[in-house]
């Protein structure tokens, strides 16, 4: 877990989270595992917070006149330019002299590692003092699960069918969270909301930097990934503890793995549970858990 | 203080007239013709001749993007592009426009790919007529300057509050020295004051801004976006007469008649052929022929007004179009015969395409348009849209 705050940095705790909601009232579906990101983002960040959001889920269910569904100022962008419109933002923030504020864009998957890369690459290219928030569920959930840049392979989506000639998507999840940290940034990170405390805490040490911050969190559809609603959580848990999904920072240029399991939990297990992955025959899971251990021998390896 | 007398480009103007209007943020990408803008803004900005965020984006889409979002904290601000960087902003210039933002553009107009042409035509902003932007287009480097800072004021104004494009031709006058007079900051500070809009995100009052908007409500929102567009053709009246008070240069509002009095041939022109064309009709006019020019100034809002009063007291009408609807005709000249139509008149109009990728228009071609239209004939039977100066056989 991360525990690598500054003393001066006051924890936010399940004791200490403000009972306030931000972001209330929306019609995400019923265990929506990026509302519930933003939701706690939101409420570490507090209310002197300016949030973007791409055309994408946050902003379908979110910004639906008459009905708004955000308490803090808060702007749907481009679906590209997101990281771009919350940098102007920040500077037309800094330029009225406005202070004691946070800018934070929140973009899924295909917001972030595909049609949004561009812009984001030029806003950590210029240190603008914005946090970026990657709920990362896997695929292009709004318009109805089709693969994105960080669909993992292997999985069934409407645009990846998986059949007697294809096991659905036959692309590897991009590595975005090292692309990212290649820019040299400030601070970046991955999580999980099944790892809420640790989330947390990467969101409450990022709010404290200036400069541009990143986070990197997988956030489970049921919708999307074909699971029960009540488990969106624990889904989102089990992907860490069976090594598909980790936990790391990167900070002053250094990576490190905030949880190194000796063990992981079963991948198959995992997989089998979620509709998206059903299909999949023992060599395909062969396959991913090879890829897995691949990358974990790597990054142990390398950040430890 | 006194206004100063300097010799500069159109784009130089440009950023004259930006660093005067004091904008908080500039987000730019550079592209030919219109970088000479963006290079002299940063230069003003290092030297701290102009207290901006300069925001060195990496693409058009982000630079539009970045000015919305600034814009949608209250902050002034100013973007520039062209050509490919224009369209590949248009999604962005459509939300700026449906977001009420008031972010003002230079664009120096050029020619659209294939094939690839850094050089002059109207077709990059004409293409972009429905995006709810109010398009100016200017004659001059003193017009570019003028109007840059008016469209602050104009964009800005509460009953407005929709984003503005001034149009410049490339190279013809990006490119090209004049000598500009430069206002004093005291005085273009007197004439804009600070930017204030109750369109903004703000801690007192937070706001969800850019929301989706149903089948219900959509409409509405598009009727508003109209008559903010329709609004501003008082609005850039009051603003063009103030300017004429305070600096003495009056550009008329949305268009400028040129000896259209009594005429029986009146060319419509957009841009900078406008002072090719004053030539010829002052040449013609001496050889006493009835000639006179209309300067359409801005295409959105339309000079509709205009044109039917017009109407009312000339014969024929050609229109020079720097630009062709392929399959169709000049866009201008659509516009302008879709005015004529409402009176009711029948007029003799004939549209004159050319100026294509840079090619010059010389006074000698116009001469030959105003010859044509003086006949009231088509030199061609059935051929009202024709490319002048063609090079190539149009009989085979």
């Amino acid at each position: 877990m991360s525990n690598t705050e500054p003393l001066a940095i006051k924890r936010v705790t399940p004791k200490n989270i403000t009972d306030k909601e931000l972001f209330y009232g929306h019609k995400a579906c019923a265990g929506c595992g990026g509302s519930l990101a933003v939701r706690l983002a939101l409420k570490v960040l507090g209310e002197r917070t300016f949030s973007a959001f791409p055309a994408g889920c946050m902003a379908a269910v979110g910004f639906i006149y008459p009905q708004m569904a955000f308490k803090n100022n808060s702007i749907i962008t481009t679906f590209p330019g997101v990281a771009s419109m919350a940098a102007g933002i920040a500077a037309g923030a800094k330029a009225l002299g406005l202070e004691d504020y946070k800018t934070v864009a929140f973009a899924g998957d295909g917001g972030t590692a595909d049609i949004g890369f561009q812009a984001l690459s030029g806003m950590i290219d210029r240190n603008d003092d914005v946090m970026y928030i990657c709920y990362d569920n896997e695929a292009y959930m709004n318009t109805g699960i089709q693969k994105s840049g960080l669909t993992p392979y292997g999985t069934k989506t409407t645009t990846t069918p998986a059949g007697t000639n294809l096991p659905g998507s036959v692309t590897h999840k991009k590595n975005l969270f090292e692309i990212i940290a290649a820019h040299d940034i400030a601070y970046a990170a991955t999580a999980s909301i099944g790892y809420p405390q640790d989330f947390i805490n990467k969101v409450n040490k990022a709010k404290h930097i200036k400069g541009t911050t990143f986070i990197h969190v997988y956030a489970s559809c049921p919708t999307g990934w074909g699971t029960p609603t009540h488990t969106a959580v624990e889904i989102a848990k089990e992907a860490v503890d069976c090594g598909l999904f980790y936990l790391a920072e990167y900070e002053d240029g250094e990576f490190k793995l905030n949880k190194n399991p000796k063990e992981f939990a079963s991948a198959d297990e995992y997989l089998k549970k979620q509709g998206r992955f059903r299909h999949l025959t023992d060599e395909d899971i062969k396959l991913v858990t090879d890829q897995r251990d691949k990358k974990w021998e790597r990054m142990r390896k390398q950040w430890l | 203080m006194e206004s100063k007398n300097i010799f500069l480009s159109g784009d130089e103007a440009v950023a004259h007239g930006v660093r005067l209007s004091r904008p908080h943020v500039i987000a730019a990408y550079p592209i030919t013709p219109q970088t000479i803008t963006v290079e002299r803004l940063s230069e003003m900005v290092e030297a701290g001749e102009l207290n901006a965020e300069y925001m060195h984006v990496e693409s058009e889409h982000s630079a539009i993007s970045a000015t919305m979002g600034a814009s949608a904290v209250g902050a002034r601000t100013f973007t520039a592009s062209s050509s490919q960087g224009l369209l590949y902003m248009t999604e962005g210039l459509h939300y700026a426009s449906g977001g009420r933002y008031p972010i003002v553009m230079m664009n120096a107009n050029r020619s659209v790919a294939l094939p690839w042409s850094i050089y002059g035509d109207q077709r990059d902003s004409l293409s972009l007529l429905d995006s709810g932007w109010i398009q100016v287009y200017v004659e001059d480097a003193q017009e570019a300057l003028d109007m840059t800072i008016q469209a602050f004021k104009i964009a800005e104004h509460a009953d407005v509050l929709t984003p503005m494009m001034v149009n410049l031709d490339g190279f013809i006058l990006t490119h090209t020295y004049e000598i500009v007079s430069v206002p004093a900051q005291e005085d273009v500070d007197a004439f804009l004051p600070p930017f204030e809009t109750p369109n903004k995100m703000c801690f007192e009052n937070p706001k969800n801004m850019a929301f989706s908007s149903q089948p219900d409500d959509n409409t509405e929102f598009k009727y508003q976006q109209n008559v903010g567009v329709l609004n501003s053709i008082e609005v850039l009246k009051q603003v063009n007469d103030e300017y004429a008070e305070k600096f003495g240069r009056d550009y008329f509002g949305m268009v400028e008649e040129y000896r259209c009095e009594d005429a029986e041939a009146v060319l419509v022109t957009l841009g900078s052929v406008t002072g090719t064309t004053r030539v010829v009709v002052d040449k013609m006019r001496a050889e006493g022929k009835k000639v006179g020019l209309l300067k359409i100034r801005y295409m959105r809002p339309f000079p509709e007004k205009e044109i039917m009063d017009l109407v009312s007291r000339v014969k024929n009408i050609g229109v020079i179009d720097k630009d062709i609807s392929f399959g169709y005709e000049g866009t201008v000249y659509t516009n302008v015969n879709s005015a004529i139509a409402k009176t009711g008149l029948s007029i003799f109009t004939k549209n004159y395409v050319g100026g294509l990728g840079g090619r010059d228009i010389t006074k000698a071609e116009i001469e030959e348009m105003f010859n044509e239209l003086l006949t009231g004939k088509l030199k061609k039977e059935g051929e009202h849209v024709e490319f002048f100066n063609l090079k190539v056989s149009t009989d085979e």
